[in-house]
């Protein structure tokens, strides 16, 4: 995780280092350990934290963090394979009283990819959830209704990791679907 | 007196009939005349998916005006169509979907492949998209383009016209799948179960 820290950084990292920005600071001084990391790159901020802490992170900047960040921009996950902890889910959440945004990253481990539900913090966090958890296969502990919401129920796996198979098909029917004789997964 | 009259009637080669009587009428085959009623009276079905769909609303506005050759009214229900046009990218989830719907179609029906993505998937080779829907349904004509130009659809439309005058009725005609008429494509299987299995087109 060295290569977080922002002295060492990539060029366009802020003078001063992530320490210079209010809000990092004021997460780090709050939350001490359990922000991994934080780092600040060309106006945007970013803090790299345990998934236990995700709750209280993000109420910490909902109500208490000045500007306050009222609105989840975005959920998703990147998948890092081969690398541990392999998953990184990605929060954006953004204050519309100023613009002003702030990044949250949670590394995941493959064996336990789960993390917190955001929807308690913000129920606009429900469909982004569930569609990292399709694509991803992240567990949200806490969702309401953490079903698929574009593949089907009867798809298999998650097609964004990168272990899924680029040419796997899954149809329901035509060729390579169930009940067909000979299919071979495969389109044509 | 009542002789010359007749021959009044008579045409100049002698046979019967003047010219009030060979005005009204024209000889023809029965199978030519239903054929050639049926392509210049598309009634469409436009199932449009995807950025497709902006080129459809193009070609058939008034500047195109695919009126002219008897692409006419849509109809928003497959029971009052005969030409399913399918103008954009198939998913795996919408496949189901678009072949009920021509399978609630009544014959004769003919179906218009609009766009790279619907002829062979396009540059979505992906865990989602179907890879050319000739793999569920039967396709009549293929417009290629991404998207197509209107003067590739009203070509592709004219193809089909002339494939729709060769047509006979209960007698299939060759075509790019070989001899087999779509009726005999939906008798081949259980009407209306899905999902359920399905005959591939092999080319």
């Amino acid at each position: 995780m060295s290569d977080r820290v922002a002295e060492e950084g990539p060029e366009g990292a802020e003078a001063g280092g992530a320490e210079a920005n209010p809000l990092l600071r004021s997460l780090k001084e709050r939350f001490g350990e359990r922000i991994l990391a934080i780092e600040a790159f060309r106006g945007d901020a970013t803090a790299v934290l345990a998934p236990a802490a995700l709750l209280e992170v993000a109420t910490f900047l909902r109500d208490e963090a000045r500007p306050a960040f009222d609105m989840l921009l975005d959920v998703t996950a990147v998948d890092f394979l081969g690398r541990r902890p392999r998953f990184e889910i990605v929060y954006h959440l953004v204050s519309t009283g100023d613009a002003s945004r702030v990044r949250l990253k949670l590394p995941v481990e493959e064996e336990t990819p789960s993390v917190p539900s955001l929807v308690p913090v913000w129920p606009g966090a429900n469909w982004l959830e569930r569609e990292t958890f399709d694509m991803y296969g992240i567990r949200f502990d806490g969702h309401p209704d953490l079903r698929r919401i574009y593949l089907y129920d009867e798809f298999i796996g998650h097609p964004l990791r990168k272990d899924y198979p680029k040419q796997k098909r899954q149809p329901l029917i035509g060729p390579g679907s169930q009940g067909e004789a000979g299919g071979q997964g495969g389109g044509r | 007196m009542a002789m010359e009259e007749r021959e009044v009637l008579l045409r100049p080669d002698g046979r019967p009939g003047g010219a009030d009587l060979r005005d009204s009428f024209f000889t023809s085959r029965y199978q030519d005349a239903v054929a050639w009623a049926r392509k210049f009276a598309f009634f469409q079905y436009p199932f449009v998916t995807a950025c497709c769909g902006m080129e459809y609303m193009s070609v058939t506005g008034p500047r195109y005006d695919t009126d002219r050759f008897g692409l006419t009214l849509p109809r928003f229900t497959p029971r009052q169509s005969d030409l399913l046009l399918v103008v954009g990218t198939i998913t795996h989830r919408q496949a189901p979907i678009l072949r009920r719907v021509w399978e609630q179609m009544a014959d004769p029906k003919w179906v218009m492949s609009f766009g790279n993505c619907t002829n062979t998937g396009g540059p979505y080779d992906n865990y989602a998209v179907v890879q050319g829907i000739d793999t569920i349904i039967p396709v009549d004509i293929y417009v290629p383009g991404c998207p197509p130009r209107p003067e590739a659809v009203i070509d592709g439309l004219l193809k089909l016209q002339e494939r729709i005058q060769r047509e006979r009725v209960n007698r299939p005609v060759e075509n790019i799948h070989g001899s087999v008429s779509t009726t005999r494509f939906a008798s081949r299987e259980e009407v209306a179960l899905v999902p359920g299995p399905v005959e591939p087109h092999r080319d």
